[in-house]
């Protein structure tokens, strides 16, 4: 047990805690490959196959697709914002307050800032490859008609990090998870219900209309369609990647404050 | 500054809004040495701990750990220190080896090395045969030794450990009392905090001891009692709640008086001579007890409070 | 002397346990009022999107616009979360982790008291979650008729199901990791239950599946009462739910006190 140095690898800093966390994930993978890639497939089933058959039956197409073909995109959204907010808030909180191994890992070599990077860039890793098992699940269901499907991954993870961003960052200032569950009905179930996701944003009357812009979910279904679609102009679809964008790097900068104050104070 | 010093800090500040954790430390510790800090529950000992382990930044003075400044130099210095938190920090729902190997990655270490450290490790602190089994099924004295394991992992130079047996069964304390010596020997430098006299007693080359966010005497454990206690204490009790009453007619007996709530303590030099003494001139105690000064005697001393209040 | 109300399931001391519940949960009202919020966005949404897509339904002969046909749907469903949640996830963590009930055993409290004791207290927050359900419906003029009242008993019956069901259940759960199961078991009854549509959109054979699922026997049963619209079967389906819980509640007192005395 003579001190001694090591050869290090200079593997950087940031990519050993999202190897931690990876590392971690391998342990308790079983559960969540059901929620994220199972789930999605029972609700096309249902919503898509059963409600859909009675869509087609009254309506016929919606925007010129089947129901099923309408809604299968934006389960995408839906599924990638969820996992954002799953993995942001309260393992987040178990990390910095109950279990504490957040703290175990600032005593190493690990700075506030690596932390927090490697966790994003593990949710990111999650959302990555929930997209592209996604985007074939959905393909299979014949919803995919451009080219442009095959940005469906990458819209995924900025989904997710507009969400899991600031979602971290507020979890790793939070003294406790009282106000956790209040979110979740009052924000994350709102926007899943009222983001245009299970009916086109013509159903709203006009007034309400601007109103559902707020929602960050609505701009990540807008162009998750877009893109299954290749339809819509490419300023509008930029201007959604700016609104997701923008969350996400106020969500960095102000975990970047919380989580050093959390670890080092 | 000179070579010999691994841990210097001077003027140390910690201030959490208004309050002020600590108030203005001084610190010098040796390669190899084992370090002590003693005092009740918040005298500033983990706050202390957690600026000299690199984490949180002091509000004011400076700290150099090997020479560096852990204001710009924190990753260097903690790839070098082991820290051994109060809570073990441990990922529950994992197995005892994979919580030491994931947290040795942590390091950088090669995945080889960390595989052959955590059997090294686990042998060492006697959880091999629990290696993977989840942590969550372990009990508290091997959760501490894990913990000590994690710790090791990146073979520190200098291992902080917050209170390392807290809330332990006697067994399991000095099993990991038994592991601390064998670092010790080894040239591991120990810093350790601890409010149990008999921990320091046993463990710390020298320490410091702290009140209110301040050092208020530093020494050899012995050198502590000999400076600031007598040789021996006689401790009566008796039978009247008014143990205030008799302090004129003890005065004369000891060199020094304590008043507890439970109990009346003399400091002596001879503690059977003084008894036979009390007993002679007609006081009689419920119960009396002559025993060696300790370190609880010299926080009693110095602070007028004793160590579990 | 203990006074024996349900003499295989405990006493009336287990009212002592939902009375404990009570007082803890007291300080968390607001979240059990924000539980009224839930249903109503749910209701609010379908309303605005899904009534002009689908269109009508039939039931039973009645024509009803889809969110009258959906609502009872998400009262059942409403009404299993909730008890699933209460009895599964908080019953887990009094059982294992905080060990809540040791303490209690340690008074004259039986492990069957303490089994009955949550299934109370998982009816009386069943009643006020079911009675601001209907509520909701009313206001947004999904009811279908006034019998809709009587989706509050019908609603509570659910819930008293589901929750010894739970609680049952609850006892083979070893470590968090194992609620992904529930979700597993409750996503499934949600969507394939016929609560979004009739029953007879599926194959012979899979509805024959889908009958078994208590879901759908208690959507069923609230759609017909919401609507007004009685037959015998209506009893098969509560007789069918009021089995389930007896048998839940036996399995869940037994493996309470191979769990707490063992």
């Amino acid at each position: 047990m003579t001190p001694t140095t090591h050869a290090t690898q200079r593997q950087p800093r940031w990519l050993r805690s999202w190897w931690y966390h990876a590392a971690f994930y391998a342990q308790t993978w079983r559960g969540s490959v059901a929620s994220s890639i199972l789930f999605p497939i029972l609700y096309l089933a249902s919503l898509g196959v059963g409600v859909g058959h009675l869509v087609t039956a009254h309506t016929g197409l919606v925007e010129g697709q089947t129901y099923l073909h309408f809604i299968a995109p934006s389960l995408l959204a839906t599924t990638t914002m969820q996992l954002g907010e799953g993995e942001s808030l309260w393992p987040v909180l178990a990390s910095v307050k109950w279990i504490r191994t957040y703290h175990a890992a600032a005593a190493t070599p690990l700075e506030p800032d690596d932390i927090l990077f490697g966790k994003l860039a593990w949710v990111a890793t999650r959302a990555f490859v929930t997209s592209i098992i996604y985007t074939i699940i959905v393909g299979c269901f014949g919803a995919l008609t451009s080219w442009w499907s095959l940005t469906l991954p990458l819209i995924g993870v900025l989904i997710t990090l507009a969400f899991s961003a600031p979602l971290v960052a507020y979890a790793a200032a939070a003294q406790s998870d009282a106000s956790f569950t209040t979110l979740y009905r009052f924000a994350f179930v709102p926007m899943f219900l009222f983001s245009a996701t299970f009916y086109p944003v013509s159903a709203y009357p006009g007034y309400l209309r601007p109103v559902v812009q707020f929602f960050p979910l609505y701009h990540g279904v807008a162009l998750v369609r877009a893109a299954a679609y290749g339809r819509g102009s490419l300023a509008i679809q930029l201007a959604h990647v700016a609104v997701l964008v923008g969350l996400a790097v106020t969500g960095v900068l102000w975990g970047r404050r919380t989580m050093r104050r959390r670890l080092t104070d | 500054m000179t070579n010999d010093y691994v841990l210097e800090a001077r003027r140390l500040v910690k201030r959490f809004g208004d309050f002020e954790a600590v108030r203005g430390i001084d610190l010098s510790i040796e390669r190899g040495e084992s370090f002590g800090f003693l005092g009740p529950n918040g005298a500033g000992k983990t706050s202390t701990m957690r600026m000299i382990s690199a984490v949180s930044q002091p509000t004011e003075g400076t700290i150099t750990i090997f020479g560096l400044d852990p204001s710009t130099h924190g990753p260097e210095i903690r790839q070098r220190l082991g820290i051994v938190p109060q809570e073990d920090s441990l990922e529950l729902e994992l197995s005892v080896r994979l919580n030491l190997e994931m947290f040795g990655r942590y390091f950088d270490l090669p995945r080889r090395v960390v595989r052959e450290r955590a059997t090294e490790l686990l042998e060492f602190t006697q959880l091999s045969e629990r290696a993977n089994e989840k942590v969550d099924n372990l009990s508290g004295g091997m959760k501490r030794r894990l913990t000590i394991a994690r710790g090791l992992i990146n073979r520190p130079e200098i291992l902080i450990l917050d209170e390392p047996t807290t809330g332990l069964d006697p067994q399991a304390r000095h099993l990991l009392w038994d592991r601390l010596y064998r670092l010790k020997r080894e040239g591991v430098t120990l810093i350790i905090t601890t409010h149990y006299m008999d921990e320091a007693e046993q463990l710390c080359d020298r320490l410091v001891v702290m009140d209110r966010g301040t050092i208020v005497a530093e020494g050899a454990p012995r050198s502590l009692i000999d400076r600031y206690s007598t040789r021996e204490v006689v401790e009566l009790r008796f039978a009247s709640d008014n143990h205030e009453a008799f302090h004129d007619r003890l005065a004369p007996f000891a060199e020094r008086l304590e008043i507890l709530p439970d109990r009346v303590l003399l400091y002596v030099h001879e503690g059977d001579a003084t008894l036979r003494e009390i007993h002679a001139s007609g006081i009689t105690p419920s119960s009396a007890l002559v025993r060696r000064s300790s370190l609880e005697d010299v926080f009693l001393h110095l602070t007028g409070r004793s160590l579990s209040d | 002397m203990p006074t024996r109300a349900l003499p295989l399931f405990g006493t009336r001391r287990s009212l002592r346990v939902l009375e404990r519940n009570a007082l803890v949960y007291r300080s968390q009202w607001l979240m059990l009022l924000s539980g009224f919020f839930e249903p109503l966005f749910y209701l609010l949404s379908i309303g605005i999107g899904l009534n002009h897509l689908v269109g009508a339904i039939s039931v039973h002969g009645r024509l009803v616009n889809y969110a009258t046909f959906v609502a009872p749907g998400m009262l059942a469903t409403s009404a299993m979360n909730g008890a699933m949640i209460d009895s599964i996830f908080n019953t887990f963590f009094k059982l294992k982790i905080s060990h809540t009930y040791d303490a209690l055993l340690a008074t004259p409290l039986e492990v069957e008291d303490v089994a009955l004791g949550e299934v109370w207290w998982a009816l009386v927050r069943a009643a006020i979650y079911a009675a601001s359900f209907i509520v909701c419906m009313v206001l947004l003029g999904d009811a279908g008729s006034p019998w809709v009242v009587l989706c509050w008993p019908g609603a509570i019956l659910t819930s008293f199901a589901f929750s010894c069901l739970g609680l049952a259940a609850c006892t083979y759960i070893r470590s968090w990791q194992d609620f992904d199961l529930v979700t597993l078991v409750q996503l499934p009854l949600f969507l394939f239950s016929a609560t979004f549509f009739p029953i007879t959109l599926y194959p012979k054979w899979l509805g024959a599946i889908v009958s078994v699922s208590p879901l759908y026997q208690s959507a069923t049963l609230l759609r017909g009462l919401a609507l007004g619209q009685f037959d015998w079967i209506m009893v098969g389906r509560s007789a069918y739910l009021v089995i389930l819980a007896f048998v839940g509640l036996h399995v869940a007192s037994r493996r309470f006190r191979k769990i707490l005395t063992p």
